[in-house]
């Protein structure tokens, strides 16, 4: 999720890209992958390098390329949309491609980036998702079981706030810095005249590079990755809700998709000169109108029943309060004989 | 009964034994047969999985399909070589044959609907080796997992229903790595030649005999043989909902069900199990939607949701009744609803909750609102308050 939107946040859409890229080349194919890019930067009139998007300086490595599945763009990348992702309370009318369809046995990994501060994480400049609603958002995946083990990834200023407050099992988070500190960001291009990419996103891309899809490296070598000498910002993590040893946690796991294969040893015996033959079950046939576009519609959910008439109840509680003092000090001071002057 | 068979399992719900003398044989005898024929308590655990905590449950708790509304089966021939091999498939006439049987036997289980493609030039990411001894190739067990990966980005599974799909993948190795089998991990060629991801869907090689001469013109017209190839995908399929035969004691014989693909009480432990699951699910949703109402308590219940609710439970209380006369269909049933309808309460779009507001901003908003107004009011009320001591102490003057 990259959710900063103007030219000069280049680098966020970078960031999202090249993990994008990287998740890709390890074996997770598009259907498994929501990707949200808050603007456009590859056809951004500014671009010098129209339908590009570079991740490090003298132009090596264009990572946008020509099969980027983009589910929510620009204006579609907001906070609501990102919690109906993760709750799943999408309304019916949603692609496949723009859900999140995990059940118990997947595992998710959650990676964001923008500006951020402490405790919350900023949106397209104009609204805020703050730590509390992402640990519930969480909690409402784990109630629901849409997800067996959960990695969430945050490169934004004071990071490791967005990870303090969750509260549900099989979660481990990595962020970018602590609360108080800057993420900062790795290097200017004097071509397109931004920065390309952030400090710590960018040595996890080096670091996931050497990843192959057999690899067997484990959690504890993300961690390690960009300390504060390379960084300026400390980078932190947390495991206690996880329930494995990060050791033994692979990165594949997360990063790339290994599935578990069996070899199949049965086999079933079919007649083979079986033709066609009436079934056991007669299919009821019901001589069936196509149905007619009214019927399609679920009127039911669109008309309720006709809105209950509010009853007026007088003001309550601090409002009343507020009110009668106001009232009575107008009295006093201007004395009700006085009233008859002012009205 | 055959020598060496004690026991013959028939494939409606009968079973025909033979026990030594006594009662205390013919007992053990039954209770071997319940075993293998009602649900044992590792399906029910499995059933439960998501409830009960990791570690107790084996690795094979999971694997199987999880109870659904529908599912989508989708077939796929791939072709990587359309040069050499011209394959034709009569998939249409093998599902009407060979499936649509099973899929009916089914029905009550789950809707399914099934498609199928064809993908050319749709390559394994995995190269096999060449085995001198056997002339063939090989591929070994541990490089199956990544197999999939670099196909499944090509078989559109992302345009079907939301149903979960099942593919079933049918490769005709190149002329060039041909003939091609997998080895399992004893080093053996699998008999088969197929395997399946579970939750997934399986994959078979069909490997196409060289032709006699060598200046036989390309390409090779292939048919391929849907028996052989339905007989591993149905069995796949059974393996991927659960029901398998491995667990079943030596002396045992069960009758192949035939072109039905299952047996009645193969039918029946899957329905139980489904139930079972059913149930849990509802329960699980309905508890966690009462417990998010009570943290947030801004949030509206809309009429729709709110009858969506009563009915689940309605239904699961339904089914439980059900279930415990045994009363197998109308249980399942009802647990479907219960499904239904608590999974279309628990992710109605209108529950999103974004209003949270920290203490501390909600002093930061209103704070600059109220104090500059309170400030003359609480003034005027503290000048109020000492001009009506004044007074009472006044008339006590006067008087």
């Amino acid at each position: 999720v990259c959710t900063s939107r103007f030219w000069f946040n280049y680098r966020h859409v970078a960031n999202t890209l090249s993990v994008y890229r990287s998740v890709k080349r390890l074996g997770i194919p598009d259907s498994h992958i929501v990707l949200m890019l808050a603007d456009d930067m590859a056809c951004n009139p500014r671009n010098p390098k129209p339908a590009t998007v570079f991740s490090h300086k003298n132009m090596e490595l264009n990572v946008y390329g020509d099969d980027v599945e983009v589910d929510y763009r620009s204006y579609e990348v907001t906070v609501e949309n990102f919690l109906r992702v993760l709750t799943g309370r999408i309304p019916p009318s949603t692609p496949r491609s723009k859900r999140l369809l995990s059940d118990d046995r997947s595992n998710i990994l959650i990676y964001m980036t923008g500006h951020g501060g402490n405790g919350f994480l900023k949106f397209q400049d104009s609204e805020e998702i703050t730590n509390v609603e992402l640990a519930d958002a969480f909690e409402q995946m784990w109630q629901k079981r849409r997800y067996n083990e959960l990695l969430f990834i945050i490169d934004t200023c004071q990071g490791a706030s967005m990870y303090e407050r969750f509260y549900s099992p099989n979660i481990m988070a990595l962020a970018s810095s602590q609360v108080g500190e800057d993420s900062l960001s790795h290097q200017p291009d004097l071509g397109i005249g931004v920065h390309l990419m952030d400090r710590y996103t960018f040595y996890v891309l080096e670091f996931l590079e050497e990843i192959h899809p057999a690899s067997q490296t484990n959690m504890n070598d993300l961690f390690q990755v960009c300390p504060k000498s390379l960084c300026v910002s400390t980078p932190g993590h947390r495991t206690d809700l996880f329930q494995r040893d990060p050791q033994n946690v692979l990165i594949t796991d997360f990063f790339g998709s290994v599935r578990k294969v069996e070899i199949t040893t049965e086999t079933i015996s079919l007649d083979r000169d079986l033709t066609v033959f009436e079934n056991e079950f007669p299919k009821d046939e019901l001589a069936t109108e196509p149905l007619k576009y009214a019927d399609q519609l679920p009127v039911a959910q669109i008309i309720h029943q006709k809105p209950k008439q509010k009853d007026w109840h007088p003001p309550g509680g601090f409002i009343l309060g507020l009110w009668a003092l106001i009232i009575m000090v107008f009295f006093k001071t201007y004395g009700i004989k006085h009233m008859k002057h002012i009205f | 009964l055959p020598q060496g068979t004690d026991v013959y399992v028939g494939k409606h719900r009968s079973a025909l034994l033979r026990a030594g003398r006594g009662l205390a044989a013919l007992r053990a005898r039954l209770q071997q047969l319940t075993q293998v024929i009602a649900l044992p308590a590792t399906s029910i655990a499995a059933a439960l999985a998501d409830r009960v905590p990791d570690g107790q449950l084996g690795p094979d708790a999971r694997r199987h399909l999880k109870s659904s509304l529908g599912y989508e089966i989708t077939f796929s021939l791939l072709n990587p070589d359309p040069k050499s091999h011209d394959v034709d498939w009569d998939i249409e006439g093998a599902v009407g044959r060979y499936v649509q049987p099973v899929l009916d036997k089914l029905s009550v289980v789950a809707n399914f609907s099934v498609d199928s493609q064809i993908l050319y030039y749709a390559v394994l990411g995995v190269t096999p080796r060449f085995d001198k001894e056997s002339s063939s190739f090989l591929l070994s067990a541990h490089s199956l997992p990544h197999v999939i990966n670099p196909v499944e980005a090509r078989l559109g599974s992302s345009a079907a229903s939301l149903y979960p799909v099942l593919n079933f993948l049918l490769y005709v190795p190149e002329r060039s790595h041909s003939p091609l089998y997998i080895q399992d991990k004893d080093g053996a060629p699998v008999p088969t030649n197929a395997f399946h991801s579970p939750r997934w869907g399986g994959i078979m090689i069909y490997n196409v005999e060289a032709p006699a001469s060598p200046q036989a013109s390309l390409p090779l017209h292939v048919d391929v043989d849907m028996v052989r190839v339905m007989e591993v995908f149905l069995a796949q399929l059974r393996l991927l909902f659960g029901i398998s035969r491995e667990e079943l004691p030596p002396e045992f014989q069960v009758e192949s069900p035939g072109n039905e693909g299952l047996a009645d009480w193969e039918l029946d432990r899957l329905l139980w199990a489904h139930t079972v699951e059913n149930i849990a699910t509802v329960a699980t949703t309905l508890t966690s939607l009462a417990q998010l109402l009570d943290q947030i308590s801004n949030i509206v219940i809309k009429d729709d949701v709110a009858s969506e609710v009563y009915h689940a439970v309605a239904s699961v209380q339904d089914a439980m009744a059900e279930l415990a006369e045994g009363r197998l269909r109308s249980a399942f049933q009802a647990s479907k609803e219960a499904v239904t309808s608590s999974e279309r309460a628990f992710f109605d779009p209108s529950l999103l909750h974004l209003l949270y507001f920290p203490d501390d901003q909600k002093f930061a908003i209103y704070i600059p609102l109220f104090l500059p107004m309170a400030v003359p009011i609480l003034l005027s009320l503290a000048k109020i308050l000492r001009e009506a001591r004044q007074r009472k102490k006044e008339p006590s003057k006067i008087d």
